[in-house]
């Protein structure tokens, strides 16, 4: 029944190899753009397929062992994939937004050096991120996790001849170092503990959450095993204190912001904390801890993109406030609204970011042509250009308003539940809802400032630049739209019940979908919506919106009506503005605290200790032997009767030995 | 009667004399004249411990010795006067080539 499931990954493997291998020779950027786009496409296929199988079973969960991998004594594991609802959905969003960028990064990238590369790439990273989510076991998806890793690296470093760029690739990678270390270290943890303590030795996701609970709710070594995980999900989601890498990945080619920054792999965190939803329920300090350090980076990312001016990073912080929300959510124990969220994320962001795309490609290109050097991705640079980018205005516009929780689009059914869920969990607190319902109005605020800084006002592009811009051409319009209409409705699947209720009972199919994977935990641990709170529902979802509409009104007036406003209000307030403009400093902080201790370490390593002491030890040893050398080399006169001497004396030396011993 | 005994002792000082020219001599020609007769007190063993065993093996072997003389001493000698020709010497103490 579900036993082809390995095409999916295999496809933008083979896709990989082919433009990797031949691409250079193949030269034409239809056939390599087509490639690569035919082999997602074809996962995305295969994908649905499943997908809709799975709609239609009974049985939820399929496991898929393709061939055993490593089997070592106790420790089994399989090249097997793992097909639930939660692993369906996110192969669909995976396999599904990619097929659009990679539709898209054909126009984008036209005429770029390295074209096949970039493709090779991303269809290595998709076969990663299929890995991640498809694997059955931990091991299987830390093969993914670290392919999505090592992908991101060199897709943020493609313009490599770019210092900024190979340091901000240098940096992802670090920094995601970090975090994986942490996964490796609670995977051990949970291994030994599982195997040693209760005889289960096993990294198979299915039999973890039914043997998890051998560890016992509460105890230390969940509480350390959780945080471990929830470290590699910092790492890899960009969550506080490991967020830095994100905003520098934006020197990527900007699908690849889309695809990898924003849609799919920094969500990886989210997926993975729902796939051991299970474990991570059991430790309530891991979940407090995960619920504050979201509500802290959705906070705190949101003050940060508020005064940003290049499109790309207020889009970049925008992705870590957003993934703050998703673990805000993750933390409150309402997996499935982290996850929706996720999904409708992955719609409205990929379409920001390949929306701003547009507009830099049309700046770019205006820039090009009028031979200028302004910089395309600068805010101040731009402004009035909805008349000229029509449908990246809309699509754009659209996507704004379903990220700022306008009612009705998808970002408010998802961003809403969260904060019910924040609010009313019995993990939850109204502390965490404040802090994420201040942060959806910053949200609104930012993006507004975005819209209308881009598209609406007098238009500040240079005089000569001006007419030289224009819309997009169809290949990289179609996936905006695409994702646009996503973003206006993919709400709809999930409606919150007093919603539904006020047309005519409409369940939440996607709750209901997800069910299999999560209601399990939620009903062993009393995860639920408080019912006492139920009255204040209507209220807090009036007061979310009420929010997120000042925050559109204080843009408004910000940037449209009265432009001399922000300098009014930076010269008022320029001690706090420029903390936030420099990202409070987060990477100053980082620099003095690891960056520069480490290699002021490397270097008295380098200096002290390598060229002193190893050096010292190799070449004494050299010195030794040329001294001892040149004592016996005296020896060695070039005279023959001087050798044959010594012949003599040693063998009549040996002669004595024989006859008088 | 001359045993064995004779000819070993004679076939030892004849060695030892060829030595001892090898070791002290600067002329190579004479220190090549030494080695002969090293070589030939090492025959004159063999045949006499031949003739007192009854076995003819060391008989062979002094033939094989003879052969490789003759063999050195024409190679040897073409060695010397190639050797004179460039250096106008046959003295070992020239010939120090083969140091540091």
């Amino acid at each position: 029944m579900y036993d082809k499931l390995w095409l999916i990954p295999f496809f933008p493997l083979l896709g990989s190899v082919i433009n990797g291998l031949l691409g250079k020779k193949i030269k034409n950027e239809k056939v390599i753009g087509g490639i690569a786009t035919l082999a997602i496409a074809s996962s995305f296929a295969v994908s649905c397929m499943y997908f809709f199988q799975l709609l239609g079973d009974p049985v939820k969960v399929h496991e898929n062992v393709l061939a055993p991998w490593i089997t070592v004594g106790n420790l089994q594991v399989d090249w097997g994939f793992l097909l639930d609802p939660l692993s369906a959905l996110m192969i669909m969003v995976v396999s599904g937004v990619g097929s659009l960028i990679h539709l898209y990064s054909i126009g984008y990238m036209h005429g770029e050096e390295g074209f096949y590369r970039y493709f090779s790439y991303l269809n290595l990273f998709c076969f990663s991120m299929l890995m991640l989510v498809l694997g059955n076991n931990a091991l299987v998806m830390f093969i993914g996790w670290e392919g999505v890793g090592l992908c991101s690296y060199l897709l943020i470093g493609y313009y490599f001849h770019k210092k900024s760029a190979g340091d901000a690739a240098k940096k992802a990678f670090v920094v995601n170092r970090i975090g994986d270390f942490g996964f490796l270290l609670g995977l051990f943890t949970l291994y030994w503990t599982l195997g040693s303590e209760h005889g289960v030795w096993t990294l198979n996701f299915v039999q973890i959450a039914e043997h998890g609970h051998l560890l016992g709710a509460g105890s230390l070594v969940v509480t350390v095993v959780t945080l471990c995980f929830f470290l590699g999900a910092t790492g890899k989601s960009a969550q506080i204190p490991l967020f830095t890498w994100l905003p520098d990945a934006m020197e990527g080619p900007t699908p690849v912001s889309a695809l990898i920054h924003a849609a799919t792999m920094v969500t990886a965190g989210v997926y993975m904390i729902g796939r051991m939803n299970g474990l991570f329920a059991m430790s309530p300090d891991t979940m407090m801890v995960i619920a504050i350090v979201g509500a802290a980076t959705a906070l705190f990312a949101a003050t940060i993109g508020m005064a940003q001016n290049d499109i790309k990073r207020v889009l970049a912080y925008s992705t870590v406030s957003q993934l703050g929300y998703m673990f805000l959510a993750m933390g409150v124990g309402a997996f499935t609204a982290g996850i929706f969220h996720l999904m409708t994320h992955a719609f409205f962001k990929a379409c920001l970011f390949l929306g701003s795309g547009s507009v830099i490609h049309a700046m770019h290109y205006a820039y090009h042509k009028a031979h200028l050097h302004d910089d395309a991705q600068d805010m101040r640079n731009m402004g009035g250009l909805w008349k000229k980018m029509p449908v990246t205005w809309i699509t754009f516009l659209v996507s704004t308003l379903a990220i700022s929780g306008i009612p009705g689009l998808s970002g408010f059914f998802s961003k809403d539940e969260i904060l019910w869920m924040a609010f009313s969990s019995t993990r939850g607190g109204w502390i965490l809802w404040a802090v994420g319902a201040l942060a959806a109005g910053m949200t609104a605020f930012y993006m507004f400032r975005l819209v209308f800084m881009t598209f609406h006002g007098t238009g500040r592009t240079h005089a000569k630049a001006k007419d030289h811009v224009h819309e997009s051409p169809l290949v990289i319009t179609l996936p905006l739209m695409v994702l646009g209409a996503l973003a206006l409705v993919g709400g709809w699947i999930g409606v919150p019940k007093p919603i539904g209720d006020l047309f005519g009972g409409m369940s939440n199919h996607f709750e209901h979908f997800l069910a299999p994977v999560f209601e399990h935990t939620q009903e062993l641990y009393g995860i639920h919506a408080q019912h006492s709170l139920h009255a204040f529902e209507w209220p807090l979802m009036g007061i979310s919106v009420g929010i997120a509409l000042v925050g559109i009104f204080l843009a408004w007036v910000m940037y449209i009506k009265n432009p001399s406003l922000p300098g009014k209000f930076v010269a008022a307030f320029t001690p706090l503005h420029r903390a936030v403009f420099n990202k409070w400093y987060v990477d100053e902080i980082y620099d003095a605290l690891f960056v520069n201790p480490t290699k002021r370490l490397g270097t008295f390593l380098w200096k002290g200790f390598d060229v002193v002491v190893i050096d010292g030890i190799v070449n004494g040893f050299g010195k030794v032997a040329h001294g001892l050398s040149r004592a016996l080399r005296h020896t060695q006169s070039g005279y023959v009767h001087n050798y044959a001497m010594s012949m003599v004396v040693g063998l009549v030396v040996i002669v004595a030995i024989y006859v008088f011993r | 009667m001359i045993t064995v005994n004779h000819y070993l002792v004679l076939s030892a000082i004849l060695f030892s004399i060829g030595t001892f020219g090898v070791l002290t001599r600067r002329n190579a020609i004479v220190i090549f004249m030494c080695i002969e007769l090293m070589l030939n007190a090492v025959n004159l063993t063999f045949i006499a411990l031949s003739n007192h065993l009854g076995n003819l093996d060391g008989q062979i072997f002094v033939f094989f010795v003879m052969t490789v003389a003759a063999a050195e001493a024409a190679v040897g000698l073409a060695l010397m006067i190639a050797f004179f020709r460039n250096r106008e010497s046959i003295d070992v103490e020239d010939f120090n080539l083969l140091k540091w």
